[in-house]
């Protein structure tokens, strides 16, 4: 190595020092000490005991956790499906040069800033049983809505629907991804006479389609996090009949309130590994993403 | 002028769907902003009302605030007992209770009731057709008796006002030390803990400024680490060349997706072994070591500034780290504010960090707070809880007027929300 490298070297490595602290001590250790504790009986206030793979055979047969991964896919899912497409249709009405776009764009946008301590409040309150306004104005229009959070087959859908309210976050990235699209499609799709409904089908959505693949990946990894909304709007219990117990929540019930934190690290790793295998999909895909940008 | 493109072409009639949609994104952003502002006997009236009403009698001169007023439905007497439980009082009594001057009343005397007999002076019969309404107090922290009026339905009038003191009272609310709520609202701030105050200072409470002040400390830190050791890492990935550097980003890339909650135990006893558990550290010192996805966005930004620029100050004698600080900073000035803001919404949102590791209500940041007072009064008192929800919501609209170029900037080219 010549000194001018091994300068380039020294130089580089003290320049990225500080992440290469941070790496290691807030990432790589805490990632690899809970694959360690998974392998536990650990409380934090005693030592870790190393028990194998007990956890993980407790784990597989617990059916709380079977049940809280099956809410957090029902609402990954539900939340990202249903957010996708009224982001897309947003975008795509926002995105024919329409008077006033600042205005409902800024609309759209609003509710996705609200932080979700704040929304969870709001909405929780607004889904209220008696007197609710949801259901109150449902009724004006003729129809007796659900029992929304008390009701465990509407308490998901319930928090799904305030997901979606906060989809004008997908929508701005939609809006830039249409507005990328070369006019040179769309002219040529219309000398072949491709009509609205065709455009859309086969310039629109294949050309902003990586857009939409990053996005949902982006998101069902954000849905499988999802704590506050439950322990807020239902309880840390994910009450009515666990149809919330998200699962993080559960995560944290077991962790931080059992105190059984070597049974959460190993909640945490197949978290981790269910995660993992959404971003390998999500890479391949954000190579092309990265093209994108201005 | 027609677009080539039909689908930019302004068809006026995407603004039905425009305008239904809009209703139902702006619905429940007003709904919170209504709710907060309407007096307590107003919050789950059915049918609703959006806009705020206030009851009122005349009494003199003086506009006496009341509830909503009550049919009574039967005629009965006022009276004042001059013995017995109600002594001296204003009682509403059935006709049939009073006789000569004479009040018969139940009266529990040690386990059970009796009927007993009092000297009472009638005041004036009350018509059936009349209405109760009760003195509206704004304070449910006051200790003072509200007044009781029986009066002629057509003499309740209401205006169409909003109750900003509710917003004074949810600050209340969510102060912790429920004797300290009586106080008025100034002096009561005025005994605020903040993060500096000294340990085992006496006489101070615990407010809605020892949250703010908590969040505020955590993001200013929190900001100016993220952004200063991000922007340093990313110039060492981007303007320099060393061995390695290709092999350090991409492990960067690798661990940009992992999430909070997989660390979050080892985390914990990280942070219990340096005896940070209970204090702010967790929250901001952890940002003085760069993060994964600010670092990959400045690279990116880092890597569009052309090299021209660093040779030419490097020729001019200038160090690796003048470089950095006075050509590439000032030209990355907007990536940088998309750092900053990202990471003020981070801070400002975050939840499941704050309930993790602070323990001391004296630590606690808006968000905690405020889920700490929603889920210590259930579900009863929507206008409070509406409008602490607003004090928590406001700044960032706020700031979402002032810096909308750099949030839509922002999420636009990043494909990230700031969560």
């Amino acid at each position: 190595m010549s000194p001018l490298e091994r300068r380039k070297l020294a130089t580089g490595l003290l320049f990225t020092s500080p992440w290469v602290i941070g790496l290691s001590v807030f990432l790589i250790y805490p990632l690899l000490a809970a694959l360690y504790y998974s392998l536990c009986d650990y409380s934090v206030l005693l030592p870790p005991v190393f028990v194998g793979l007990d956890n993980y055979i407790e784990l597989f047969q617990d059916k709380l956790f079977w049940k809280s991964l099956w809410n957090t896919t029902f609402f990954a899912v539900g939340s990202v499906g249903l957010g996708v497409v009224v982001a897309l249709t947003l975008a795509i009405l926002l995105n024919s040069k329409v008077k006033g776009l600042t205005f409902y764009r800024t609309v759209f946008f609003l509710p996705s800033l609200m932080p979700l301590v704040a929304g969870s409040i709001l909405w929780f309150c607004m889904y209220a049983g008696q007197g609710g306004i949801i259901n109150t104005l449902l009724a004006k229009i003729g129809i007796t809505g659900p029992a929304w959070l008390s009701d465990p087959s509407w308490a998901k859908i319930a928090i799904i629907f305030m997901a979606v309210w906060g989809a004008g976050n997908s929508m701005v990235i939609f809006l830039a991804g249409l507005q990328d699209v070369p006019m040179s499609l769309y002219e040529a799709s219309i000398i072949d006479g491709a009509n609205w409904l065709q455009r859309l089908l086969h310039v629109t959505i294949p050309m902003v389609s990586p857009v939409i693949y990053f996005n949902v990946v982006m998101g069902i990894i954000g849905g499988f996090q999802a704590f506050a909304q439950a322990l807020i709007m239902t309880s840390a219990t994910g009450a009515p009949e666990q149809s919330t117990l998200f699962y993080v929540l559960q995560l944290y019930n077991v962790g931080f309130m059992d105190l059984r934190m070597g049974y959460a690290s190993a909640m945490a790793w197949v978290l981790f590994i269910i995660i993992l295998g959404l971003t390998f999909m999500a890479t391949q895909l954000s190579k092309r993403w990265v093209t994108y940008d201005r | 002028m027609a677009s080539p493109n039909p689908l930019q072409r302004t068809t006026p009639i995407v603004h039905l769907p425009l305008l239904i949609l809009a209703a139902l994104f702006l619905g429940p952003m007003i709904w919170l902003f209504a709710t907060s502002l309407q007096p307590r006997e107003q919050v789950g009236k059915v049918p609703p009302e959006l806009l705020p009403r206030q009851y009122y009698v005349t009494e003199g001169a003086e506009h006496v605030y009341v509830t909503p007023p009550q049919p009574l439905g039967t005629a009965k007497l006022l009276v004042v007992p001059g013995g017995g439980p109600n002594a001296g009082q204003q009682l509403l009594v059935d006709p049939a209770q009073f006789k000569d001057g004479k009040l018969t009343q139940r009266v529990r005397v040690a386990d059970r009731e009796e009927a007993r007999t009092f000297d009472a002076q009638l005041i004036r019969p009350v018509a059936a057709d009349s209405v109760l309404v009760k003195e509206w107090l704004l304070s449910k922290y006051a200790k003072k008796k509200a007044r009781v009026f029986y009066v002629a339905p057509t003499e309740v009038k209401s205006e169409v006002k909003p109750v900003w003191g509710n917003y004074p009272e949810a600050i209340k609310a969510l102060t912790s030390g429920e004797k300290d709520k009586g106080r008025p609202l100034s002096e009561l701030l005025g005994l605020s803990v903040y993060p500096w105050t000294p340990k085992g200072e006496q006489g101070r409470t615990i407010t809605f400024l020892t949250y703010l002040s908590n969040t505020l400390l955590v993001a200013v830190l929190g900001v100016t680490g993220t952004v200063f050791s991000s922007a340093l890492v990313a110039y060492g990935l981007s303007r320099i060349q060393w061995k390695g550097r290709e092999a350090l980003f991409n492990i960067t890339l690798s661990t940009m997706m992992v999430p909070f909650p997989v660390l979050m135990i080892p985390l914990y006893s990280v942070f219990r072994a340096l005896g940070w558990i209970g204090t702010l550290m967790p929250l901001w010192v952890p940002a003085f070591f760069g993060g994964a996805f600010n670092i990959f966005l400045l690279r990116q930004f880092f890597m569009t500034i052309p090299n021209e620029l660093s040779e030419a100050a490097r020729i001019d004698g200038c160090s690796e780290i003048a470089i950095f600080f006075r050509v590439i900073l000032p030209l990355a000035r907007p990536a940088l504010s998309v750092v900053a803001l990202f990471h003020f919404l981070f801070v400002w949102n975050d939840f499941l960090g704050p309930l993790i590791f602070l323990t001391r209500p004296e630590t606690f940041t808006m968000g905690l707070g405020l889920q700490q007072y929603q889920s210590q009064n259930g579900g009863s008192e929507h206008h409070l809880l509406m409008g602490a929800s607003a004090l928590l919501v406001l700044p960032i609209i706020v700031l979402f007027f002032f810096a909308q170029k750099t949030f839509i900037q922002g999420i636009s080219t990043t494909g990230m929300g700031g969560r």
